[in-house]
């Protein structure tokens, strides 16, 4: 074959491998845009459903008729549904998703706000998760039955079975009071607390734009053991998924294929075996890392962590529907992030999956 | 054949101790390897398969292999560490398995993994390696070499499948290729072709080949010597040119299986056991 040939064939393969590409996302453009809609549709539909009366929330129960009508018109609340549906949409898609009444300030503004905090309790969380994880996993996969492997699984079994609340307090009881190891309750001591101006809401991020390092590791110490309790809930979830998922490929023909060729056992277990459990272990991973940016409650009130889930929940409590339906609207949109962000994953890990 | 004995099998036994007891797969098998071709043929379960397996050392964690001798030149491979072993697989002793379906791997390209078998046991740069691949895939008459070694596994067929496979198992250029069924996943029209490929390779190479097969036809036409193995046992060892001399009933049964051109074209006759020749 000639060079030529084959840089011709070369730049026609590249050619279909990228229009290949385009035709995927735009079909996953597509897929997302239905999916989107329909979650608009049904937090819509649920805030008109309810039995909470938004003018009501809106002006107070001694308002007189006469105004209360007159906020029932501003609120476009005397339109037909289609055209409040419609009237929904434009001002979503506008990041317009009203005021909360608890806060008074926009929704937008109290989301942006408070989804970071949660998102970097939870990247954290899935990052230690994963890390311990799956070696966990693995670990108990190639010494099915004996000790290391019970051990792995008792581990697993109680942070699946310990009420997280409970693990909460006590790690504050054992960490922050008796040892001080950590920082207590909240994202920074609060003597700190207005010396960072929010750049992306991250507070490791943005003490580190920042440059002041004295900041960074008290953020550290404060997100240190909130994370962690979450990551032990994942990690339990990541090791068992991966014990299973590693049993079944080391039973597997290519893994005999790879002994016959004289491979080292290390090799073939975390290049051979580990290429292909990564496969439906992405799935698992990112469904859990979505569980965790719905944001925990329970943990985020122990820790006194003002996430997203801490805001949902005080906002449902409250009646104030706007804050509910918003937030309700990013936990449905990071769901669907992230279920898109495996999907890729999925792809670029098995050949098979691209077409 | 050859006065050197590469391989000496004696009274090897293979069991696997299982929940409802011990099941005796190989029981007794001996046989001398030179540099020649031995055809292993028998039905499933006859315990073919095991003893290409014990002679890798690669039987299941739950079976036990014995024997009085297993020795290949002057290795023991009765008591290999795992890192001597390391040295044996792939290098000395290889094995070509049935299915590539399920024997490649599906997530690595077939360059790697052919790669992979060649740079465990020569020390080349990436460079050297994949010139050498490239030609042993055109050493198996695959006509797009450049494009096979960057495709994955599920994009060929299963008789290029195979041929990557013979490729695989031959680069490190081993002294015993073990061929369990090479070719019982395959077409038929493809069957003989990969099988000539794997025969040519084998002859210019000199290398000695164990060719396990339930087809006493085809392991016939490709091999010096057969084995025929029944439950465990060797009932016979036969010249594969004297295949019509056979004595044990259980080899004139299967002869008896097939079908002739020029014979009667009514039922063919059904083999027939007896519970005796299964205590050899």
């Amino acid at each position: 074959m000639s060079a030529v040939n084959r840089n011709k064939r070369d730049g026609r393969n590249r050619a279909r491998f990228a229009s290949g590409h385009a035709a995927t996302v735009l079909r996953l453009v597509f897929s997302l845009a239905i999916t989107f809609f329909g979650l608009l549709l049904v937090t819509f539909l649920i805030g008109r459903v309810l039995p909470i009366d938004p003018v009501l929330a809106a002006v107070g129960d001694r308002a007189p008729q006469a105004v209360y009508d007159r906020v029932r018109e501003e609120m476009g609340l005397n339109l037909p549904l289609w055209q409040q549906f419609f009237i929904y949409i434009s001002n979503v898609l506008q990041g317009n998703f009203g005021q909360s009444v608890l806060t008074s300030n926009s929704v937008l503004d109290d989301i942006k706000r408070v989804f970071p905090a949660t998102l970097e309790l939870a990247t954290l969380a899935t990052i230690i998760g994963v890390l311990l994880g799956i070696p966990a996993g693995v670990f108990a996969a190639i010494n099915k039955g004996k000790w290391p492997d019970h051990v792995v699984r008792v581990i697993g079994l109680a942070g699946y079975s310990m009420p997280i609340f409970w693990l909460g307090l006590m790690g504050l009881l054992v960490f922050y009071m008796k040892l001080d190891w950590v920082a207590g309750p909240g994202r920074l001591d609060s003597f700190y607390v207005d010396f960072i101006e929010p750049t992306t809401g991250l507070m490791l991020v943005d003490t580190l734009i920042e440059g002041d390092m004295d900041l960074f590791w008290n953020a550290v110490s404060h997100i240190i053991l909130p994370a962690s309790i979450l990551a032990y809930f994942s990690l339990a979830y990541i090791a068992r998924m991966t014990r299973s998922f590693m049993l079944e490929q080391l039973s597997q023909e290519y893994i005999l294929t790879a002994r016959v060729k004289g491979i080292s056992e290390h090799r073939i277990i975390w290049r051979h075996a580990l290429g292909n459990v990564m496969v439906p272990l992405v799935t698992v991973i990112a469904l859990s890392y979505a569980n965790l940016l719905e944001g925990s409650v329970l943990t985020e009130i122990i820790f006194a962590w003002p996430g997203l889930g801490l805001y949902i929940t005080n906002s449902l409590l409250n009646a104030d529907m706007n804050a509910v339906l918003g937030g309700t609207i990013v936990v449905g949109a990071v769901f669907i992030g992230v279920n898109m962000l495996s999907d890729v994953l999925y792809r670029l890990l098995d050949p098979r999956a691209r077409r | 054949m050859s006065s050197e004995t590469l391989l000496s099998v004696k009274n090897l036994e293979v069991t696997f101790n299982t929940p409802k007891g011990d099941v005796h797969a190989v029981r007794g098998v001996s046989f001398d390897l030179g540099r020649e071709r031995l055809g292993i043929v028998g039905e499933s379960g006859s315990g073919k398969s095991q003893t290409g397996r014990a002679i890798l050392g690669l039987t299941a964690a739950n079976g036990k292999i014995t024997a009085d001798q297993l020795k290949f030149h002057d290795v023991d491979l009765a008591n290999l560490t795992p890192k001597q072993w390391r040295k044996v697989r792939g290098a000395r002793i290889s094995m070509i398995m049935q299915d590539p379906k399920y024997s490649l791997n599906p997530v690595m390209t077939i360059g790697d993994q052919i790669i992979e078998a060649y740079r465990e046991h020569h020390k080349v740069n990436a460079k050297e390696a994949r010139h050498r691949a490239i030609d042993m895939l055109d050493a198996v008459k695959i006509r797009d070499p450049e494009r096979v070694f960057n495709s994955y596994p599920h994009e060929v067929s299963g008789g290029m499948g195979q041929r990557v496979m013979i490729a695989m198992m031959l680069i490190p250029d081993p002294e015993l290729i073990i061929a369990d069924e090479p070719t019982s996943a395959l077409d038929v029209t493809v069957q003989l072709q990969v099988m000539a490929i794997l025969d040519d390779l084998v002859r210019d190479r000199g290398m000695a080949l164990i060719f396990i097969s339930h087809d006493l036809q085809l392991v016939s036409s490709f091999c010096d010597r057969v084995l025929v193995m029944y439950q465990g046992h060797v009932v016979e060892e036969i010249k594969a040119s004297a295949l019509h001399e056979a004595k044990h009933p259980y080899t004139k049964g299967l002869l008896n299986c097939l079908p002739k051109m020029d014979g009667d074209h009514s039922d063919l006759p059904i083999l027939e056991r007896e519970a005796s020749w299964a205590e050899g």
